[in-house]
């Protein structure tokens, strides 16, 4: 117990004193994780939306493979990324890897399904009535599209934090890819991750604390939002 | 609309994280992307970090070079393994003989010896398995013989592990059917520094390094037990990766030879000799550039 009380007054201590290091750390992982949820959003929500508003056969079953994904191991998309993006790989050209690019790109995997998957269920749970209602009043298709759109906007959000959520927890994948370089692609998991490795409990913990504090502000923020709805 | 201001600044925000990412942290310590300042990666093994060395050498080479250094710690396989596939400019590791395969297959240029130190089998001063002051081939076949005390392998491809192996070999085992021998034996999976925390949580025999197992000292309940044994030599070599091997790394091979002059340089040299002595009162390593290679 004392271990955990001590990390919890380390933390304070760092996070007051405005701790250089620690400051950056966690300014980096929030860049990192905003960035991959940005660049999954601008991807994924268009697609989940053409899939939601498009039938086709084998759908319910591309349904169920994106939300099975949404489980997928972290290190089993760091090691495809890893290979892909290795020198020895097809984009090792491009010499991306253990940068916080390369981080952001498979983050941007990770979480593609969660979006991709949470768009589906949040168009899906609008009330039919209103496309149809609006259809009824002469709008046309993508008109309607955009009403449904619209209205599950809450839940677009939701999944969007999701993302979030998954991105910035990570660990597996910003080891293997971006190899937890001091300064460079050192972000709070990974960290955290070296400084436990070191025996170094305390800043674990007070590391820890900041990380949950991190997904608690974002939390509340998303809460309020949709509180005023 | 308030929901639509705060939805604006979630947005704004985001957009913001993203410009600060791609344009590299510009304010942060060596957090540039888009920086026309060369960068340097070196794959360490995780003795040469968990002890903080790399963490002294770096800014005095950044430094004295005008270069960005990502050092990447990993067991002596994996960074041979980011040599091998081009990831890293140069390496220091601790495995003469994957080394020596690794300078044969062209994927090093040359392997330069610059440290070294001796392995140790620790345990707890109760000594259960009874191998104190052994020769450690006979220690390992006490462990095996009573499965008395438990035994933390590293399990992780890593030069300290290619050395327990070595030892079961030459205690005249089997690797293989040692991994099966029974519950005593314990693959960890993890680094040196992890691995001396699980042994001293399960109070049972590893081996290490004496520069990790220094460092770590004040955290663990474990004392050396056998220390003798010219199978416990334990020498540190830097290796540039092969550019000719590697088209693609050839962009730093000047630098990789810069950091193999650094490593050798009597300043560094010395460096590395007094490195710990203050706060362990004894140093990690012993520095041997320009020197023949150790042999016991």
């Amino acid at each position: 117990m004392e271990e955990i009380w001590n990390g919890f007054v380390k933390a304070i201590q760092l996070i007051v004193t405005l701790d250089p290091e620690v400051m950056e750390i966690t300014g980096r992982s929030l860049a990192i994780a905003a960035a991959s949820c940005l660049l999954a959003s601008l991807v994924c929500i268009p697609l989940g939306s053409l899939i939601h508003f498009n039938r086709f056969p084998g759908k319910r079953g591309l349904v169920n493979v994106i939300q099975t994904l949404y489980s997928v191991p972290t290190v089993v998309i760091g090691l495809l990324i890893f290979l892909l993006f290795s020198r020895a790989g097809p984009l090792g050209d491009m010499g991306l890897l253990f940068t916080p690019t390369v981080m952001v790109i498979g983050q941007a995997v990770l979480i593609a399904p969660i979006l991709v998957g949470l768009t589906i269920t949040a168009l899906s749970g609008v009330d039919n009535a209103i496309p149809e209602t609006a259809s009824a009043l002469g709008a046309d298709g993508i008109q309607a599209a955009v009403l449904t759109m619209r209205e599950a906007r809450f839940g677009m959000l939701t999944a969007i934090v999701m993302g979030f959520g998954r991105a910035i927890s990570e660990v597996g994948l910003a080891l293997m890819v971006g190899g937890n370089i001091a300064g460079f692609t050192r972000v709070l998991t990974t960290a955290i991750a070296l400084e436990s490795s070191k025996g170094d409990i305390e800043l674990s913990i007070a590391l820890g604390i900041i990380l949950i504090a991190v997904a608690l502000i974002i939390n509340i923020a998303l809460n309020r939002l949709q509180q005023r709805k | 609309m308030p929901n639509k201001t705060i939805l604006r600044l979630l947005i704004l925000l985001i957009s913001l994280s993203l410009l600060l990412t791609v344009a590299g942290c510009t304010t942060a310590p060596g957090g540039q992307i888009l920086s026309a300042r060369e960068r340097l990666r070196v794959a360490t093994t995780t003795s040469l970090y968990d002890t903080g060395l790399w963490g002294l050498l770096e800014p005095i080479f950044e430094k004295k070079y005008n270069v960005e250094l990502d050092v990447l710690y990993a067991g002596s396989g994996i960074a041979l393994e980011y040599g091998k596939r081009g990831d890293v400019d140069v390496i220091t590791v601790h495995d003469k003989a994957r080394e020596q395969q690794f300078v044969a297959e062209g994927y090093g240029i040359e392997r330069i010896p610059f440290a070294y130190n001796y392995f140790l089998i620790v345990g707890p001063a109760s000594d259960p398995a009874g191998i104190k002051g052994m020769k450690p081939e006979d220690a390992f076949n006490k462990l095996a013989d009573g499965g008395a005390a438990s035994f933390i392998s590293r399990g992780d491809e890593s030069g300290t592990h290619a050395r327990e192996r070595a030892i079961w070999k030459s205690a005249g085992f089997d690797y293989e059917k040692v991994r099966k021998a029974g519950s005593w034996y314990i693959e960890g999976g993890k680094g040196m520094g992890p691995t001396l925390l699980m042994a001293n949580e399960k109070q049972g025999y590893t081996l290490t390094d004496a520069a990790t197992f220094l460092a770590f000292k004040g955290k663990l309940n474990l004392i050396p037990i056998v220390d003798k044994g010219s199978i416990l030599l334990n020498v540190y070599s830097v290796i540039p990766v092969n550019p000719e091997k590697n088209p693609k790394v050839a962009l730093n091979a000047q630098k990789a030879k810069d950091m193999v002059s650094f490593l050798t340089s009597p300043e560094i040299q010395k460096l590395i000799g007094d490195y710990g002595v203050k706060t362990y009162g004894t140093p990690l390593f012993i520095p041997c550039a320009g020197k023949p290679e150790p042999t016991e």
